[in-house]
């Protein structure tokens, strides 16, 4: 007789991440040209939905992940542009620069605000975070400076006169208002990818297992020893971080403010949701697959006025009751295909190798 | 050396009181049963033991230092590993994954450096078939063994079990038997609640008995089975 010595592997990749892979690094590559060969216009829609699936991973991530519900991602999105322009007009920074700056100031807005919400649970969390929203979009509203309730724009030079844009006229002979939108369009390419890299990392990471027990089940989660309250706190700040640098790159392209605009819970948080959950909450490719149809279905009911956000509403419902893991999630079901796999499946030892695992989710 | 002290600790819940000057020791690599009736306090008397609820008054220490005011999580670093009557297993991570957050966070480890232990850990509780499961779609009787799986995954020094026996057949019941004698014979300590009194009294040194909160005796299983109150209140009989 044998003996039989189990020896265990644990497995994350599958079949489909390898080939996706390149393909992804693939697709990334030749969306940096993309500005060299397409007209303003779709650079400028493409920029929208790179900013769009910005906030939609941070949402997953905080809603997905850390089980924090927010409303109230608008405040760092408004407080972010914000703080741009008054790094811009009022200090004359560069406004790649600024946003930078933005960022920053947001993850700092976030430790009060932190210290508010987290106090409450559940719906509670919810609404606090709203009314954070609003008493921020109040404050700001106040500030003469940059314009008050009405808004202001960002001065013309400010933005003729960014960082690489002489130089994209000098190299490509682009205008100042096209290498203006290619510049912020390569800055949210850049943000994107720096973005799911740091989801996808996080949640194949030690820390990432830890925050999908917590977001499960947190009583059990403190019990095994996963510190629950430093572990959404760390997300909450990330989450507001590059909110905030998403928000100002956003009114770096916009060039003009106003608090209903920035502060939008419609533009920033509704949508954003909707993304989430009609690609798929809790996965990365989820908003992904969820932005993209957002996009198509606001050119394709945008003649409808205000019948637009109903259907939208609809489509919503629909699909958390026949799909409730999104439009991903019935996909991937169906066909075991993960493109970012994160799941740790055990192998080896006395198991079947055949033996299927579960998809991710 | 005792690894677990507990001193007049109290609690209510308004005007019910669960813990009524509860004292009693654990010593390293002891193995003590608990019985009572439902409702005399039990499980709340872990739940004070591993810091999620708080005493009124009174002391705990563990491993020498005072845990009173500790949080669960800190305590189970420290060497604490509990079970929940009612099984709260993370329903959307597979049962292997489960053991993972519970080997890496609960022992202070890399992933990689606890993941055969885990695997083993499966196996000795017979989950290993399910491993890539996902636990929320366990059975009960396979999530309380995952309660004991993920309690053994934080490398326990004191191991607090609730209930996990009942509605097992004799031969399952005889291999959960089995499993803790071996956990036991490693020199972790136990505390072990559970109405089928004849597995437990094949595992634990001595039995305590709870009713309404209070100790009302604590011994040998014989000494208990022998005294007068016990017989008349726990198992009913009159004498
Ligand atoms: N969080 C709580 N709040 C109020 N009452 C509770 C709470 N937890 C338990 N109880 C009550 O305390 C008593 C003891 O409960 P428990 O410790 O679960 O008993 P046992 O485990 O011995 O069956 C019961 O009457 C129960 O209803
Ligand atoms: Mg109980």
């Amino acid at each position: 007789m044998s003996l039989v010595v189990p020896s265990w592997q644990v497995e994350t990749r599958n079949k489909t991440s390898a080939p996706f892979g390149l393909a992804a690094v693939a697709t990334v590559l030749l969306a940096f040209a993309v500005p060299l060969l397409v007209s303003r216009g779709v650079v400028q829609d493409l920029f929208f939905i790179l900013t769009m699936l910005v906030l939609a991973q941070n949402w997953n991530l905080l809603a997905g992940y850390a089980g924090l519900i927010s409303v109230g991602q608008q405040a760092f999105v408004g407080f972010g542009a914000y703080a741009m322009f008054a790094c811009v007009i009022l200090f004359g920074a560069d406004p790649l620069v600024a946003v930078l700056i933005a960022g920053v100031l947001s993850m700092l807005l976030a430790i009060p605000t932190a210290f508010f919400t987290f106090r409450l649970q559940g719906p509670y969390f919810a609404i606090g975070t709203w009314v954070i929203a609003e008493v921020v979009r109040l404050l700001l509203a106040q500030w003469k400076a940059l314009g008050g309730g009405t808004g202001t724009s960002l001065p013309r030079e400010a933005t003729r006169d960014m960082i690489g844009v002489g130089l994209m006229r000098d190299l490509f002979g682009m205008k100042a208002s096209a290498a203006g939108d290619a510049l912020t369009y390569w800055i949210a390419l850049i943000l994107m990818v720096l973005t799911v890299g740091f989801v996808y990392g996080l949640l194949r990471s030690k820390q990432g297992l830890g925050l999908a027990a917590v977001r499960d089940n947190e009583q059990a989660a403190r019990a095994v020893g996963v510190n629950a309250r430093r572990m959404k706190a760390f997300v909450y700040l990330a989450a507001s971080f590059i909110t905030g640098i998403a928000g100002a790159l956003i009114y770096v392209q916009k060039a003009r403010i106003s608090p209903d605009a920035a502060f939008s819970v419609t533009d920033w948080t509704a949508y954003v949701i909707f993304i989430v959950v009609i690609g798929g909450i809790g996965t990365v490719e989820g908003p992904i697959v969820g932005v993209i149809l957002f996009f198509f279905l606001q050119n394709l009911l945008a003649g409808y006025g205000s019948w637009y956000l109903l259907m939208l509403g609809l489509i919503g419902i629909l699909v958390m009751l026949f799909a409730p893991r999104g439009l991903w999630g019935l996909f991937s079901d169906r066909t075991g295909i993960q493109l970012f796999p994160v799941r740790r499946l055990l192998r080896g030892g006395s198991l079947n190798r055949a033996h299927k695992g579960v998809p991710h989710g | 050396m005792t690894i677990l002290r507990l001193e007049e600790v109290s609690k209510k819940f308004g005007a019910l009181t669960v813990a009524e000057q509860i004292s009693f020791a654990v010593g390293e690599g002891e193995a003590l049963g608990i019985i009572g009736p439902n409702g005399a306090g039990k499980s709340t008397l872990f739940n004070l033991i591993t810091g999620n609820i708080a005493p009124d008054s009174g002391t705990i220490h563990f491993s020498g230092a005072d845990v009173t005011r500790v949080a669960p999580m800190v305590r189970c670093l420290s060497g604490m590993g509990r079970t929940f009557q009612i099984p709260q297993p993370f329903e959307q991570l597979t049962v292997f994954e489960n053991l993972l957050v519970a080997g890496s966070f609960g022992a202070g480890r890399q992933e990689s450096e606890v993941s055969d232990r885990c695997a083993e850990i499966l196996v000795d509780t017979g989950l290993i078939d399910k491993a890539n499961v996902l636990a929320g779609g366990l059975t009960l009787l396979q999530r309380k063994r995952l309660e004991l799986a993920r309690a053994l995954a934080t490398e326990p020094k004191l191991l607090l079990l609730d209930e996990i026996a009942g509605g097992l057949t004799e031969g399952e019941c005889r291999s959960l038997v089995a499993t803790i004698r071996a956990i036991h014979a490693k020199g972790v300590a136990v505390i072990w609640i559970e109405h089928v009194l004849h597995a437990l009294n094949s595992v634990v040194e001595r039995l305590l008995v709870l009713h309404f909160g209070r100790v009302i005796g604590i011994g040998t299983p014989d000494e208990i089975m022998a005294s007068r109150e016990v017989r008349e209140i726990y198992l009913g009989i009159e004498v």
